[in-house]
């Protein structure tokens, strides 16, 4: 059975402009063997919903360093179910207190990566849990 | 089929996961194309390509705006290079289509070109054919950044734009073969820069001394500037577009646009005939081990790779 590639999409959602932990993932993903459509700053969520459908991408990872990610998180989540694409998973990351990461888990987040997480563990955890459609 | 109809009637998902099957090599995806392939033809494909850097993408936006406000809907196909050490690939074209995400009339797909090495990736023929089926009034084809030899593009696109940008060599340099040929539309950009004016005349000089025939298409060259001044931009932008469309009457006054075609589905075929004979033969010698024995007999130079190809032709040519 041919081995799908994994595609997966960076996105930064609303006004935080603090791209590089974006570009180093986007760098890390590509040298994971992933297709990676980074899609940069100043996302809205219904862009990024949008734009996942059209790539068909398997993962979107969504970085936030301003705060706004308890408002635009579940709302990309709550966007793909409404288009009839739940099946594509949504992670997190940037500045997201721990007191946070329940009410993200549930709107639908499968997994939050904070300052100190390795680009390694990032990785592995796609690697896992992340399984193209057959 | 299910996927099939959703495609014919527009429907971005069921579209972008066929062109993902046809990307990722899944069987099934040969026969939903085979089903849509009736609908397919009708669309005009513009491929823009030119060196890394020179614009593609910022030029394939304004494209996409412009043909919008004259109501056409439009499918993008945009193509960046595979790692080949890691076998990944950052697709940073859509970066600059943003702004056009949650028009339902636009659908742009990022392609990786998974070891192709003509500037495309071996989906684009195929993926074309979805974008057609969907019923796109137009398609643009954006290349990986090239050099000058990856020219692929001409066997898709009816119209090929090619971008130059200023202060990339002399005039020498836009004699050499491979992209300088294959224009139907030159666009110098950032031609706010300096040499711009020098690009154009070097360019005029090597298509004045280009033999021609009356009658025949000659380039023209649009000079696009700053794209950070939008109205003088969109302007030069409009002027790029009423290119294309004189290139479009005269394709299809002159008969040019048959040969287009002609030569598109003669490169479809071909393809299709390796996909479907030498692949298998060679799959075949792989799986059976022939192959590796083959190998280790020409590597004593007791047999020659040609004698081997010849040997194994008889066996399966009449």
């Amino acid at each position: 059975m041919p081995q799908r590639k994994i595609r997966v999409m960076v996105a930064k959602p609303g006004l935080d402009g603090h791209d590089r932990g974006a570009r180093v993932l986007t760098r890390c993903f590509r040298d994971a063997g992933f297709e990676v459509i980074y899609t940069g700053c100043h996302q809205t969520a219904e862009q990024i919903a949008a734009a996942a459908i059209q790539e068909d991408v398997d993962l979107v990872g969504l970085s936030c360093l301003s705060g706004a990610h308890r408002a635009l998180f579940p709302r990309v989540v709550e966007l793909l179910r409404e288009k009839d694409a739940a099946d594509i998973t949504v992670i997190g990351g940037g500045i997201i207190p721990e007191q946070d990461f329940q009410a993200l888990y549930d709107a639908g987040i499968k997994a939050i990566f904070t300052p100190g997480a390795t680009l390694d563990s990032i990785v592995d955890w796609i690697r896992t849990n992340i399984k193209p459609r057959a | 089929m299910e996927s099939v109809k959703k495609i014919c009637k527009g429907d971005v998902r069921a579209a972008s996961r066929l062109i993902r099957d046809i990307e990722d090599k899944i069987p099934t995806a040969k026969s939903k194309i085979k089903k849509l392939f009736p609908y397919t033809g009708k669309s005009f494909i513009i491929g823009i390509t030119g060196s890394p850097g020179a614009g593609k993408s910022t030029l394939t936006d304004a494209l996409i705006a412009e043909l919008r406000k004259r109501n056409k809907t439009v499918g993008v196909l945009a193509v960046d290079p595979t790692s080949p050490f890691t076998g990944g690939a950052i697709l940073g074209d859509r970066v600059r289509m943003l702004r056009h995400a949650e028009d339902p009339e636009v659908f742009v797909r990022s392609l990786a070109t998974r070891g192709a090495l003509g500037g495309l990736s071996h989906a684009v023929g195929e993926a074309i054919h979805v974008l057609e089926a969907m019923g796109k009034d137009i398609i643009i084809v954006e290349t990986v950044g090239i050099g000058q030899q990856e020219i692929d593009i001409i066997n898709h696109a009816h119209s090929v734009i090619v971008v130059l940008v200023p202060g990339m060599g002399d005039e020498v340099q836009t004699m050499k073969a491979g992209i300088m040929e294959i224009a139907d539309v030159f666009v110098i950009n950032k031609a706010n820069r300096s040499g711009a004016k020098q690009l154009h005349t070097e360019l005029m000089s090597m298509l004045n001394s280009a033999p021609a025939s009356p009658g025949d298409w000659r380039p023209p060259i649009v000079m696009v500037g700053n794209a950070f001044e939008p109205a003088t931009f969109a302007e030069k932008v409009a002027e790029l577009v009423q290119k294309l469309e004189e290139h479009y009457l005269y394709l299809r006054g002159s008969g040019r646009m048959l040969e287009r075609i002609n030569r598109k589905i003669i490169v479809e075929i071909n393809d299709a005939l390796r996909a479907n004979i030498l692949e298998p033969i060679i799959r075949q010698l792989e799986e059976s081990g022939e192959l590796q024995n083959l190998a280790q007999k020409v590597k004593k130079r007791e047999a020659d790779p040609y004698s081997v190809a010849e040997e194994i032709a008889k066996r399966f040519l009449k």
